[in-house]
This record gives C-alpha cells, structure tokens and sequence, in this order.
C-alpha cells in the first residue's frame, strides 16, 4: 500500500521550492502548473518542473504533476511534457465526465508507449471541484485502472455550491462524505483538499482528524510545516500499532490451528477487527507481521 | 609568503599590520609574555567625583591625541549614540589619524564614514559591516581593517598587541565615581562583558552615561578604581534599537528543516544527557535548534548545566523552566534577558575575557558541550567563512565563531545549501574565518555532513537513525549541481583586511576588490 497521507503543493514557477519539497519529508509532491502559475508563464513553468523532473531528485516521494484543466487549451502539452519524464501520476482539476477520463487514459497510453515506459505507469488523481463532478464521484473513479484517487475541491466547490467558506466547513460536510463513499466504493483513495490558514495548526489538526473518521487516507498541504500535523494525525500511535499486532498475530495462529474466532486480551475478536488492524499495520508502514514493509 | 595550517598563502609582513604570526593549528601557538598593565595611578579623596561636564571636556582630560588608539564596546547594539559622538568631538577638537578597536561596529555607526575619508579615523580594529564594510573592500582604509573573534581581542588587550590609549565605555548606568552598570537604566543593556577588559586595561576609561545615580550605584558590573572619569549626556542610545522586543521562533520551513536536522545530530550525541551545556545565537536557525533542543529535554527529562553567550529570552525561559542551571552571560539580546541579569544570581554576567580568550586560566567556551553556529561558507575541509560575502565584500565580524567552535565539544554549523543562486558548500571558502580542524558537523536541508575526524560521531548519527548524514563533497557538489560555476572574485593585490585566529596568528586576509 502507498502511504499517501500528505501531498505536498509545489508552485512550477518556484525553483526553491520544486528543488526542495520532497526535503520535508511529505508522502508526495504535487508539482504544479495550474492555479499557482499565471497565464503568461504557463510555458515558463512547464519548462522549469520538465527540467526539474528530469532531475528526478525527489527520494521517496510519490511525484505527481497538476495539469491544467482539459477544458483549457494546455493540458495536452502538459502531459506530452511531464509524463516522458517517468512520474508517479497526474492530477487533473475540475473533472466531471468519466469521458474525458477515459480520453486522458488513452492519451497517456500513447504518451507512454512512444517514451518506451511501461503502459499505464502514469496514474490519475482526479479533483473534483464541481457539484457536477462530486455527484459523478463513483463513475469517475472506475473511470481507468490509473485512477489511484479522488479528491474534494475546496473554494471551487464551494462557488459552484454557491455558498461560502464556514468555520467549520460545513458546506463541505456532504461533497466530503460522497467522496469518501464513492472511493471504498471504487477501490481507489480518498484524500482530502488543502487547509488553507497555513499559521492555524490547532485548525489544521481538527480538520484533518475529521475526514481521518470520515474514511480518508490523506490530505493535500500548502505549507511545509502542515506535514508533521497530517503525519501525526494519519500515522498509528505506537499503543494502535501494538494492539494491532497482537489481532494479527492471533489472528494468523488461530487460522494455523483451523479456528475461526479468536480472542485477545479477553475479547473475541472477529474478521472486520482483524482487517482494521492490518491496514493499521499497513499505514505504520509494517506488514501483517509487523516487520517494515 | 607562506602556506599556513589553513592552506592559505599569506605574506610574512603586510603594510599596515606589519609581521605576521602564522597560524599553525588551532591549538599550536603557546601563550607568551606576562599580562599588560596600563600605569598606575592614584586618587586621593580630595577628588571625590570623576564627573566632567562634556565629551570635549574628558578627551581634553584623557590625553587623547591624534594617532591613538580608543575603544568601544558594542553593547548598545544597533542604537548605540556613544561612538559617533565621541569621534564627532575629536574631529571638532582637530584629532585625526585615529584606531578605533571596538567590539563591533552596527549600522548605525555608517555615520562614521565621513570621519574615515577626512582622515579622522586612520584604522579599524574589529568587525565591520554594511558601509563601513564595502568601503573597507573597495580600499577606502589606508591601512586594513583587523578582525578579531570575542576571545581574540582581550588576548590581543590582555597581552599588549593592542594598547587602548582611551576608552569610552557606554555605561546605562553609573555613580559619580564611576561605578558602571548596564543592568538598569533607560538605555539598560544587560551583560556589560565586552567592556570589561578595556576598563581593566586601558591607560584611560571615560564612562559615557544617561543615568547618574547617587553613590554607590546598584548592581556594579565594572566597579570604580577601573574608571578615571564620567560623562553624563542626554541620551547614550536608542532603546528601540539596543534590545528587541521579543524573540520568536521562525516558521520559515526551510529554516525549521535545517534546525531539526542539527536537533537530531544533538540528540544522538553522547552529549545530549543532564548536565549538557549549549550555546546558539540569536538568529532563524539558531534559536529553531534551540526550541527543538528544549522539546528533546522536556521529553526526555533532561536537565543542563549552563546556557552561555549572547542571551535571549528564550534561554531565560529555559532556565527558568529548570533546563539550565544558570546562564553565563556576555550579551545580552533582549529585554527578558536585561531583567533577568538584573534579578536572578543565577543569571550571571561574565567578561569576554572569562567567555572565550584563549590565553587564560580557562575560559567558559572550554566547558560547552554544544555550540550552533552559522557561516556564509563552507568546504570540503569544513573551513568556514563568516567574514566576507560571496562577491568577497567583508561584511561580517567574526564574533565568537572561532572561540565557541575550539570550545565545544560538538560544534555545528547550520547553513542553508544555496542562498538564491549562491552556494554556500564550496571547494574553497573565500575567507577562512574558522578552521576545518574545529568544526564536527555541517547541517543543510540536503543533510548532515560530519568531519570525518569524528568517526565518533558519525557513528553515533548512524546509530540514532534518524540524521540525513551525508558526506560533505556531496554537499558541494549538490550545491554546484544547482548552481553551475560560479564566476570568481576579482580583487587587487594590496590585502585591506587581515583575519586573526584567536591566538593572534593571521589565519587568513582579504583583498581589495577590483572596481567593476
């Protein structure tokens, strides 16, 4: 499984920052070329961030690139640019068809087989930033095999809901919740739009361990400081990591001995809590048995 | 010429500064020679008050003469008054030809340089930055400026390399008979360290203060039989500009990446246990390291010696907090600190000379644990340079960089990689104001780079897990790789600055640079 708990925006128009994202120690980097780049460097950027990729210097992250909308005139050299350099995906804003993602797969698939990399290499992270597309969640995350994620829009969203920005977010309570369905539905993640008061952590920590609850596996940032706060709330506490050891391993004995219940620390365990503690396992970064994945 | 310890090839002699010691190794010079006196004097109790009416009236009364040397300290910082009118009075009493050997010069004193282009003031001994500075770089200064760290120049007083004829000490605080203070008062200070070997040995002390007080003044730092005569003015500074309000720790993430980089190096040492002992300075990084160091020392239930150096709230609160026993004192930074050295005994104010000069009994540095220290520069034998600009400008005074660093027993270097386009891991530094031979770790964003003199420590890091090491060649050639090459510095021959190591052999020196 592929953590992806923070990803991390990059502006394309930022060497600074292209250059050292992945320093922070974010899951993944999002380099990008569509709302931080102004019209008049549209070129300029995807210049920079080809060159920058070519580098290839990211250590572990996930690379991800955001390309402009397919309802603009640039998406297409977009990708003809960044996806030959062999990143991890790419992130399309606004979607609302199935359709266009369907187009984008074969798009990529030509891209990909005149670049000698493997077919279907290049994921798909698709933001939904439309009621339109939000109620298309499910259709769209079946879309391609390369849709890896679907994620909420934010102030986007909340214009074409024709609402604003509350204290809480609520106005985002039900695109949020959709989302989350649509994704387990589909098999794909859920992860979460950018908190935007980058000095506010207490806020940032709230938000975030609500859509955790909600059923989401990560969360874009803005800021590099946001990473350890989205860390802290996506990661298993070590006391989550133990007990969930412990289910696993029970878990695994009683399957050997031909058993269908368990019990541990006194408790019959049954298969939903197994299944929990594995994917706690798996977010720690361990395998079912608890060594490093 | 010859090729020193630092690899540098530096003349035997240079005009101006004259025979050249050369330096041999951080530890390789023996101290010589006995403690300088200045003459002795007496005052009988027929004169029972020191105070003088004006400046002009206690440089008349000093003796001070064209060609002579005065002093300065540099505790009243950026809105420091005392400097630029003492040297306005001798320029209207038709003094010239001047050596002022300061602490350290602030922008504020740019003011001065009318006084060096009409000839006024002939030499600089002591850091110069911002005008002051790119005049002395442009050869503005017939003869060079001599940079010295904290502990190198009361090594320079205390020998007699350097003879102060006056100084002129900005006292906060004083009584009529010229005990000084710089605890309290509208212009208080703090710590009155850098002071304290100028009063000792200078041939005449001239307090300059805007708070007389009855006899005997409270808290006396610098006591009376030290001080010849008192000035009292109107204002001997601007608060606004001597201490900051607050000292608050950066949120710049680059700054925080950089500072948790050093943070974990500390944390795996084997000096990170009770009773450690730390400087930093006041700066982004620095004080990061410190906030991320006091984290650590909660979580782990440590519990430190002593916090020494210039001192900010932010070390007062430590020790308030039980983290560090007591604080030693030789500046202090802000008004938490000011207050604090004025009411705790714990909180205790000590000399340059006691801080950091080589040539004594000991000084505090040799006690410090760890020490976190910044550069413009650095390379791949961990020389560093804090002195002069990558346009080889000499912007920078060493400060306590060369002493902390000999001192410590874990001395770090925090750096971003580049500033903008500029690298600052280099093949060679421009300037070497530090010795390789004294520094344990360079800390970037891209990771951690330990002298490999320290196996201990790189084994200790490995250990830990958690520290990005890397070596320091890849540093550089990271640094090049995003850079590309750099166009050299063009400079003329004549040398308008020479850098002294702590033990008075000039480690390195600077050119003149050529006019663009």
């Amino acid at each position: 499984m592929r953590l992806r708990r923070t990803k991390l925006y990059l502006p394309g128009n930022n060497p600074n920052m292209l250059l050292r994202g992945h320093l922070f120690g974010p899951d993944g980097v999002i380099l990008d070329l569509e709302d931080a780049v102004a019209m008049s460097e549209k070129d300029a950027a995807r210049i920079l961030v080809r060159d920058v990729l070519k580098r290839g210097d990211f250590g572990d992250c996930e690379v991800t690139v955001r390309i402009n909308g397919m309802d603009t005139e640039y998406w297409k050299t977009d990708i003809e640019t960044v996806v030959p350099c062999g990143i991890d995906g790419i992130r399309i804003p606004k979607v609302e068809d199935p359709k266009d993602i369907a187009l984008m797969d074969e798009a990529l698939s030509q891209i990909e087989s005149k670049a000698r990399i493997p077919v279907g290499r290049t994921l798909i992270f698709c933001l939904l930033e439309t009621a339109l597309g939000v109620w298309r969640a499910f259709d769209i995350a079946r879309a391609s095999k390369r849709v890896a994620a679907i994620c909420p829009g934010g102030e986007d969203l909340r214009a074409d809901l024709k609402t604003t920005r509350s204290e809480n977010s609520e106005e985002l309570i039900g695109p949020r919740r959709m989302i989350a369905l649509a994704a387990h539905a589909a098999g794909v993640d859920a992860l979460d739009t950018v908190y935007a008061d980058i000095t506010d952590d207490a806020g940032l920590r709230r938000e975030t361990e609500w859509v955790k609850q909600l059923g989401f596996q990560g969360k874009s940032v803005i800021h590099p400081n946001q990473i350890p706060v989205v860390h802290d709330v996506f990661t298993p506490t070590a006391k989550e990591i133990e007990q969930a050891k412990k289910i696993v391993e029970a878990a695994a004995e009683a399957a050997a001995r031909g058993l269908g219940a368990v019990q541990v620390d006194g408790r019959m365990v049954d298969k939903p809590v197994v299944k929990r503690a594995e994917y706690t396992l798996q977010r720690a970064g361990l395998k079912a048995g608890g060594e490093k994945a | 010429m010859t090729i020193n310890a630092a690899g540098r090839n530096i003349p035997d002699t240079i005009p101006g500064y004259g025979e050249v010691r050369h330096f041999k190794g951080h530890d390789r010079r023996p101290p010589e020679g006995c403690r300088f006196g200045k003459r002795n004097r007496a005052a009988f109790n027929t004169r029972r008050d020191k105070t003088l009416p004006d400046l002009k009236a206690a440089i008349s009364a000093s003796g001070l003469k064209s060609g002579m040397t005065v002093s300065f300290h540099h505790h009243l910082r950026d809105g420091d008054y005392v400097v630029n009118a003492v040297i306005d009075a001798c320029a209207e009493m038709g003094i010239r030809d001047l050596v002022i050997f300061p602490t350290a010069l602030f922008k504020v004193h740019k003011h001065l340089t009318k006084h060096i282009q009409n000839g006024v003031i002939r030499q600089i001994m002591g850091s110069v930055n911002g005008p002051i500075g790119q005049l002395a770089s442009e050869g503005g200064f017939s003869v060079p400026v001599v940079l010295r760290s904290h502990g190198g120049r009361p090594r320079a007083v205390t020998s007699g390399d350097v003879v102060i004829d006056v100084a002129f000490i900005a006292a906060p605080t004083a009584d009529n008979y010229g005990n000084l203070t710089g605890a309290v008062g509208r212009s208080a200070c703090g710590s009155l360290g850098y002071a304290h070997s100028d009063a000792h040995y200078a041939q005449c002390v001239v307090a300059v203060t805007d708070n007389l007080v009855n006899y005997p003044a409270p808290c006396i730092q610098i006591p009376q039989f030290f001080v010849d005569f008192v000035v009292p003015v109107d204002k001997i500074g601007d608060p606004a500009g001597i201490v900051s309000g607050t000292t608050r720790v950066t949120r710049d993430p680059m700054r925080l990446l950089i500072a948790r980089n050093a943070a974990k190096l500390i944390e795996a040492t084997p000096y990170f246990k009770d009773g450690i002992s730390f400087q930093t300075g006041a700066g982004g990084i620095s004080l990061a390291v410190a906030a991320y160091v006091r984290e650590a020392m909660r979580e782990r239930g440590i519990k430190g010696s002593f916090g020494l150096g210039g001192i900010t709230e932010f070390f007062v609160d430590m020790m308030k907090e039980g983290l560090f026993e007591r604080l030693l004192d030789v500046q202090s930074f802000d008004l938490a600190a000011v207050k604090s050295i004025a009411e705790n005994p714990n909180h205790v104010e000590i000399s340059a000379d006691w801080y950091a000069n080589p040539w004594n009994a000991g000084c505090a540095v040799n006690m410090l644990d760890t020490v976190v220290l910044g550069a413009t520069e650095v390379d791949r034998d961990f020389n560093v340079n804090v002195n002069t600009e990558a346009d080889g400008a000499m912007l920078h005074g060493i400060g306590g960089h060369q002493d902390t660093a000999a001192g410590a027993q874990l001395t770090i270097i925090t750096t971003p990689l580049l500033r903008g386009r500029i690298p600052c891991a280099v093949d060679s530094v421009y300037t070497v104001s530090t010795p390789g031979e004294v520094v344990d770790a360079v800390v970037t964003e891209f990771g951690v780079a330990v002298n490999p003199r320290r196996q201990d420590l790189i084994d200790a890091a490995r250990e830990a897990g958690d520290v990005p090491l890397v070596t320091m060649d890849e540093l550089v050639e990271k640094a090049q790789e995003l850079t590309g090459p750099m166009t050299p510095v063009e400079t003329e021959d004549r040398i308008i600055g020479v850098v002294e190591y702590r033990d008075g052999t000039v480690i390195d020196v600077v050119k003149q640079l050529k006019k663009k």
